[in-house]
């Protein structure tokens, strides 16, 4: 099979034209976006991620639902909560799925040695992880915003009539479920950057649960005076300030902790473009 | 082209690359060759830049690989055969590409279709053969058309078929003044598309020749003769840049220099019979081994005699293979 000798027609086209090429920071975006969906577990995960949103959400509003009818007030999980906490309710869990997203979007590219193609390909590198954040923060963005949005809408006409019930108009409603959508947002480029600052998806998944979940349990362990001065600005705790429709008086302002929570990312990008720019492939 | 100048690498106390000096000239293939472990990959990943070196510099055409606005129209380079997404299709990865640099997808299918793709590109890599893997590689490298062609041991593991399109590949891209820089462990495969030999054995340059030249070295335009009257024949051969060897008793002898039909010809004009007139075989294979042996030995009585016997071990090796 000879399909290899290229025609003399491509022979010319090396010799004369030369097509200008350019990389771009913006085709470095369309190239990522297109990598990004071009991948199964993309969909996966997002569609998990989705569905937990909503679950949780409406199996949150039904439990209060039962709850309201047979004790007239909230109880354990639910306790003090409002249709936006309801539902709000599978965050915990959508967080873990986009994290590990932007774990495995930065990951994947080293276990599999697929970094190297990209790498040559941009060959300045830090382009590929801005471009990975850019794709990664908005999906999830959007993704979290629909999850919240969705959960919130059905939890809705199934607490509707209960003292917990909320509108969208209501108060603080509009911002929580947008702020849960932000909060999922840097979550996933916090995931990224672990990603390509530990170039494994072992590690980054570690360090990423360990920082959502462990940590926070761990600081309840401080003694309470250093609890309260640490507690807020942990990632989690932050990213609760953002999307919780009345923060607790220990808890830092919606405002604050997106803040903080942003701090924390810029941060750990930091460290993944440190790493990107400054290792050897 | 490609210059390295005193490229070195070193990995804390293991130095890969070591002060190495080559030029690849364009419109030519040029073999890189060397043991395994010898710091070809290694010296690949420097020229593109995924290795930073500790000093040194590899230039292409001039400048450093990182310096191009679109560097997959300047180098195109198969590295590793797997740096390809096993999830995602060979289009969607050749796609991803060269989307980075404004690449139409029309040459996109061009090249699926110039390295045989057709049929598999829609299928997800992970699920590719090694010759698959490697002619996706293949694509991705051409991909910008570039000037400059870097291959990492592109026949590893591949069918006789697919070694042969391979080097019909390399030659028709050397033909069409394209820079071809290929890197092999053996000898024998790079023989048969390159002319210019860059070899190289623990991070060192051994060798900048040609094929031409290392077959001389290696005694390779020796011919054996046996004719009626030796040391007549021996006088009529004599001359400026030839040997002659021979054995008491014997009426053969051994000639470097000169080649077979000369050395006929000048035997019928003065009329002597010969009985035998044969050039001796050489083994490319040998002399690399020779060449990269040498080396090994050459450090033998450093510290470092323990990993030069590994290395030995590894030439050895690879001649068995060939």
């Amino acid at each position: 099979m000879n399909t290899a000798a290229p025609s003399p027609s491509s022979a010319q086209l090396f010799a004369t034209a030369r097509p200008p090429y350019k990389v771009t920071s913006l085709r470095v975006l369309r190239s990522e976006w297109a990598k990004f969906w071009s991948l199964r577990s993309t969909w996966i995960a997002l569609g998990l991620a989705l569905l937990f949103m909503v679950a949780f959400g409406v199996i949150a509003a039904m439990q209060a639902k039962n709850q309201l009818t047979t004790y007239g007030q909230l109880r354990g999980h639910f306790a003090g909560d409002t249709g936006v906490g309801l539902a709000l309710f599978g965050i915990n869990f959508g967080q873990l799925v986009l994290g590990v997203l932007g774990v495995l979007v930065a990951a994947g590219e080293y276990s599999t040695g697929l970094i190297r193609s990209t790498l040559a390909a941009v060959p300045r590198r830090l382009p590929v992880l801005w471009a990975k954040a850019a794709v990664v923060g908005p999906v999830a963005l959007v993704v979290g915003a629909i999850g919240a949005f969705a959960a919130f809408g059905i939890g809705a006409r199934i607490i509707s009539g209960t003292p917990v019930a909320l509108s969208l108009s209501s108060a603080g409603v509009v911002r929580s479920l947008l702020g849960g959508g932000l909060y999922l947002a840097l979550v996933a480029v916090i995931g990224l950057a672990l990603g390509a600052l530990l170039r494994s998806a072992a590690g980054g998944i570690a360090v990423l649960v360990a920082t959502l979940l462990l940590v926070p349990g761990l600081v309840a362990l401080l003694p309470s005076s250093w609890e309260n001065d640490v507690s807020p600005y942990l990632p989690s705790n932050a990213g609760g300030s953002m999307y919780a429709i009345s923060p607790a008086s220990t808890d830092l302002s919606p405002t604050a902790g997106l803040a903080v929570l942003a701090g924390w990312t810029v941060l750990v990008l930091a460290g993944g473009a440190w790493r990107l720019k400054r290792s050897d492939a | 082209m490609i210059e390295s100048r005193h490229l070195t690498k070193r990995y804390g106390e293991k130095t890969a690359v070591d002060r190495l000096d080559f030029t690849v000239k364009p419109g030519g293939v040029a073999g890189f060759l060397g043991p395994n472990g010898a710091g070809k990959s290694t010296t690949m990943r420097l020229i593109l830049g995924l290795d930073a070196p500790t000093g040194g510099t590899a230039h292409i055409n001039g400048r450093r690989y990182a310096q191009y606005a679109a560097p997959l129209q300047e180098v195109g380079a198969l590295l590793e055969a797997k740096s390809v997404h096993p999830g995602r299709s060979a289009f969607a990865h050749l796609m991803g590409l060269a989307y980075t640099h404004g690449i139409p997808r029309r040459r996109v299918e061009e090249v699926i279709e110039l390295t045989g793709l057709q049929a598999v590109a829609q299928k997800r890599a992970g699920a590719f053969s090694l010759g698959m893997g490697q002619r996706l590689g293949i694509a991705a490298a051409l991909l910008g058309d570039p000037a400059t062609i870097i291959l990492d041991e592109p026949v590893n593991g591949l069918d006789p078929e697919g070694v042969r399109w391979i080097r019909d590949l390399l030659t028709s891209l050397a033909a069409e003044g394209r820079t071809v820089f290929v890197s092999s462990h053996l000898m024998s495969e790079v023989a048969q598309v390159a002319d210019h030999l860059i070899i190289i054995g623990r991070g060192r340059l051994l060798a900048d020749t040609t094929v031409h030249d290392l077959i001389r070295q290696a005694g390779g335009d020796r011919v054996k003769v046996a004719g009626a009257d030796p040391a007549r024949l021996r006088e009529l051969l004599a001359g400026p840049g030839v040997a002659i060897t021979d054995r008491t008793g014997s009426e053969e002898l051994e000639v470097t220099g000169l080649p077979a039909r000369e050395i006929g010809s000048r035997a019928a004009a003065a009329g002597i019979a010969l009985y035998e007139l044969t050039p001796v075989p050489v083994s490319l294979e040998q002399a690399f081994m020779d060449l990269t042996s040498d080396a090994v030995e050459y450090h033998g009585s450093t510290p470092l005699a323990r990993t030069a016997a590994g290395a030995d071990d590894q030439a050895a090796k690879n001649g068995s293979t060939a």
